[in-house]
């Protein structure tokens, strides 16, 4: 029982920074704006928390830093997409390569600091004493009880507010709220900047919660991972999570399994594999062709909004 | 007279290569309903797109309620109370119809509650005659409805003059009639009502004023109780309308060209949808297909090109039999294919005309030159269509999704009958086209007819297909109900037909004399 408790509890802890990076994303594409780029944000915003971090002593500032970046990172990718109407699948793209060489720059003197306190978990007084769920649930890390929040907040905002509702017509038809008055490009930059700012903190997550202290690509293709979650999600923040649980899982038994097993003879290369493996099938599963009902995903995502096209 | 709600002024609009609106005058008064008329490529829809704000217009301006304004944006014509159901709609698919409506509304707070949103909607659509169920996503509606929602938004806006763009090309009969008795509520309220068309019969009937277009200029304007048929037809079109069906030779050719036997065949989801059809084409005869659409006329014209496979039957072509040929080979064997989606499946929209109009022989002399596509052969050949089907384009190097919908037809059509094909196969090929369009297109039909070729020609419109064809042949779920032969149109025939094409054999039909038109 005790090792099912800590394997969940574990696996909390994986999926969070795949799970932040999927709700930016979510955000994002539901107005519209595919960004592939999420390695290179998240990698921004991990180097970005670090350094702060190091350099001020403070976690809430290092967290504000990471907002900071991530929205600047949005600013410019809503510029290139937005308004210079640039393909958005070779954005994305150029955006991981900006962020992997940004971060690997910055980063570069940081990465022999260790000894950063980072965010510790934190046991819920009252909670934390439920049986099985509470040690589970509620002794994280102050980033996983954000995304408790952040998760039906967002949920409610899109399905339940009409400003929500607004995101969702916005990927799907921008000529039809742009012919009602709406202002199609200033929403689409709000959602880009706000998506890419949530992006970042997964990022985040690597250097201030998981293991404090920085190295190049941290992330380790976890923004890729987001990418197709968000696609089995069918751009619902609750089944995202479900998503990056099950990503998280997956790693977590991984990590057991290597430990539990140390004589199995299969190269840890191949069970580092089993989650991004673990993920394509899943994608296969829930989006592939032979299923009758997919999703198609927001109408308009990917494509740039021109009035006078005609 | 009370003060206009709306006057527009030496309006003009260019498009590189075009002048889409030139100095274009239009008032409009509360209370009234205005039809806009004119021909496909005569400016309406430029002008109702500087209306609303999605175009500036380079020169003229708007007074609106006696004041001067500025429409600079979509926003600022919204605020001031001008509405516009697009053709095509601006409804988004996967939301509700209470969440397309208070997307816009400013009625709703920011927290949504479906219940009180479905209440005010039912209000609205009671008083107004204006049936939809709130629940409903938009995918799930049929094309009326989703008008409905598009006029129920508007309300919820606020809108004050409501322009509607072709309102009722995608409406049965009945339902137009439906529709005008609630504009008729609504401009009773007070309310403006503008709609733009083509169709002689609607603005004869429910407008109060007209204002008809033409070349991107305002011709005319009047009230319709002082106008007739014919002198609309004449300002939109420039200059008389002659009757474009020459008589028909009564000689019945006997040669045989193409031949169905029993053919089945499937839908897209897999279903059938030809279920034993038999059909034979003459030489130098046009065989109408009748039918509600949906009963297979699509499969039929797709099976004919080798676009669609059969899966039961036989096809013979000139004797030979040619069941399941591919497309390749029934272009090579003097099949032409005008589909119903002319720009889906008939033209690529961002290629030019030059590459459309070689689509179909791209790979045979002279277009192919050992390998390489010969270009000049190919801008000869569309320069010579252009010259034959006066085919108006801004450049034959620009692409073809900027030429209105009848331009595209006849470009189309011209691809397809070049090299004079055996067969030619033409589902819908008038339909949304103008008077001037649909002229050209019956012309090139009928010559066609006189060459020689055997003419399918899929419509719903009975009057056209009783007017070209020496046959019609009605089809109901995927089988021919009976043939009838056309010398003479007779109200009789319409109900003959019509019974046929709710499935009623023609054996029984003759006994059944039931209005099978009204229903159909």
């Amino acid at each position: 029982m005790d090792w099912i408790v800590s394997v969940v509890a574990a696996t909390i802890g994986y999926a969070a920074p795949v799970l932040y990076a999927s709700l930016g994303e979510i955000i994002s594409e539901r107005a519209g704006v595919l960004n592939l780029g999420l390695e290179g944000v998240m990698l921004i915003g991990a180097v970005t928390g670090y350094i702060t971090a190091v350099e001020s002593g403070s976690l809430a500032l290092a967290i504000l830093a990471t907002m900071l970046a991530g929205m600047l990172t949005g600013l410019v990718y809503a510029v290139l997409t937005v308004t210079l109407q640039t393909n958005q699948v070779v954005s994305g793209l150029a955006l991981v390569t900006v962020g992997t060489g940004l971060s690997g720059f910055f980063g570069k003197p940081y990465t022999a600091v260790t000894g950063l306190e980072g965010f510790k978990n934190l046991a819920i007084p009252g909670l934390s004493q439920i049986p099985v769920l509470g040690p589970m649930l509620f002794k994280q890390n102050v980033m996983v009880y954000a995304l408790y929040i952040l998760v039906p907040l967002i949920y409610v905002f899109l399905y339940k507010t009409r400003p929500g509702l607004k995101l969702r017509a916005l990927g799907e038809n921008p000529g039809a709220l742009d012919a009602a008055g709406m202002n199609v490009f200033g929403m689409r930059y709000l959602y880009v900047i706000l998506g890419n700012a949530i992006v970042a903190l997964g990022g985040a997550y690597f250097t201030l919660a998981y293991i404090p202290g920085w190295q190049d690509s941290i992330t380790a293709g976890k923004g890729w991972i987001a990418a197709a979650l968000v696609i089995f999600s069918s751009w619902n923040p609750a089944m995202a999570t479900v998503g990056a649980l099950i990503f998280g899982g997956v790693e977590v038994l991984g990590l057991r399994l290597q430990v539990l097993f140390p004589n199995i003879g299969i190269p840890t290369y191949f069970i580092s594999m089993l989650p991004y493996v673990a993920t394509v099938l899943v994608l296969i599963l829930s989006t592939g062709s032979f299923r009758k009902h997919r999703k198609p995903g927001p109408a308009a995502l990917g494509a740039f909004y021109d009035r006078e096209a005609r | 007279m009370t003060q206009p709600i709306l006057e527009m002024r030496g309006i003009t609009k260019r498009f590189p290569g075009v002048v889409a609106n030139d100095h274009v005058d239009l008032t409009l008064y509360p209370g009234e309903i205005h039809a806009l008329l004119g021909e496909n490529g005569a400016g309406k829809s430029t002008l109702m797109n500087v209306l609303t704000g999605i175009y500036a217009p380079n020169e003229g301006h708007i007074r609106f309620k006696g004041q001067p304004v500025d429409l600079k944006s979509p926003k600022s014509a919204v605020d001031l109370g001008i509405g516009m159901v697009h053709q095509h709609f601006k409804l988004i698919e996967p939301l509700t119809v209470a969440e397309n409506v208070f997307l816009y509304s400013g009625r709703c707070k920011a927290m949504l509650n479906t219940r009180d949103m479905n209440q005010c909607i039912k209000e609205c659509s009671e008083n107004l005659n204006l049936k939809v169920d709130p629940n409903a996503k938009i995918w799930q509606l049929s094309v009326g409805e989703q008008q409905r929602v598009e006029i129920i938004k508007l309300l919820f806006c606020g809108a004050e003059l409501m322009i509607l763009d072709e309102p009722t090309a995608v409406l049965t009969p009945q339902e137009t009639v439906e529709l005008f008795k609630t504009l008729r509520k609504m401009a009773d309220q007070g309310k403006s009502v503008l709609f733009i068309t083509h169709k002689l019969y609607e603005v004869m009937t429910f407008a109060d004023r007209i204002t008809v277009l033409r070349n991107g200029r305002s011709v005319d304007h009047m009230l319709t109780k002082d106008t007739t048929r014919q002198k609309l037809t004449n300002l939109m079109v420039g200059r008389d309308v002659l009757k474009v069906v020459p008589e028909r030779d009564t000689a019945k050719s006997t040669r045989e060209v193409l031949r169905l036997e029993n053919i089945c065949a499937m839908c897209d989801k897999g279903v059938p949808a030809l279920n034993g059809l038999s059909l034979t084409i003459y030489g130098g005869e046009i065989l109408g297909i009748a039918g509600v659409a949906g009963n297979g006329q699509r499969e039929l014209s797709e099976v004919i090109a080798g676009l669609r496979r059969v899966t039961g039957g036989k096809m013979f072509l000139n004797g030979k039999e040619v069941t399941n040929l591919s497309s390749r080979d029934s272009i090579k064997k003097g099949i032409a294919f005008v589909p119903e989606d002319r720009m889906g499946m008939g033209l690529v929209a961002n290629l030019d005309m030059v590459d459309n109009a070689m689509l179909r022989d791209y790979d045979v002399p002279p277009i192919n030159r050992k390998g390489i596509l010969n270009k000049k052969e190919a801008i000869r050949r569309t320069e010579s269509f252009v010259k034959a089907h006066d085919i108006k384009n801004a450049g034959i190097k620009k692409p073809v999704r900027l030429m209105s919908g009848g331009n595209l037809q006849k470009l189309l059509i011209a691809r397809e009958i070049h090299g004079n094909p055996d067969v030619v196969v033409a589902a819908y090929p008038v339909h949304g086209l103008d008077i001037g369009a649909t002229e050209t297109i019956h012309k090139v039909l009928m010559e066609q007819r006189a060459r020689g070729a055997a003419i399918l020609l899929i419509s719903e419109d009975l009057e056209e297909l009783f007017e070209l064809s020496d046959r019609v042949a009605a089809l109901y779920e995927g089988e021919v109900m009976g043939i009838i032969p056309i010398e003479k149109v007779t109200e009789e025939m319409y109900t003959r037909v019509g019974s046929l094409m709710l499935g009623d054999r023609e054996e029984s039909a003759a006994k059944e004399q039931t209005g099978g038109m009204a229903e159909a």
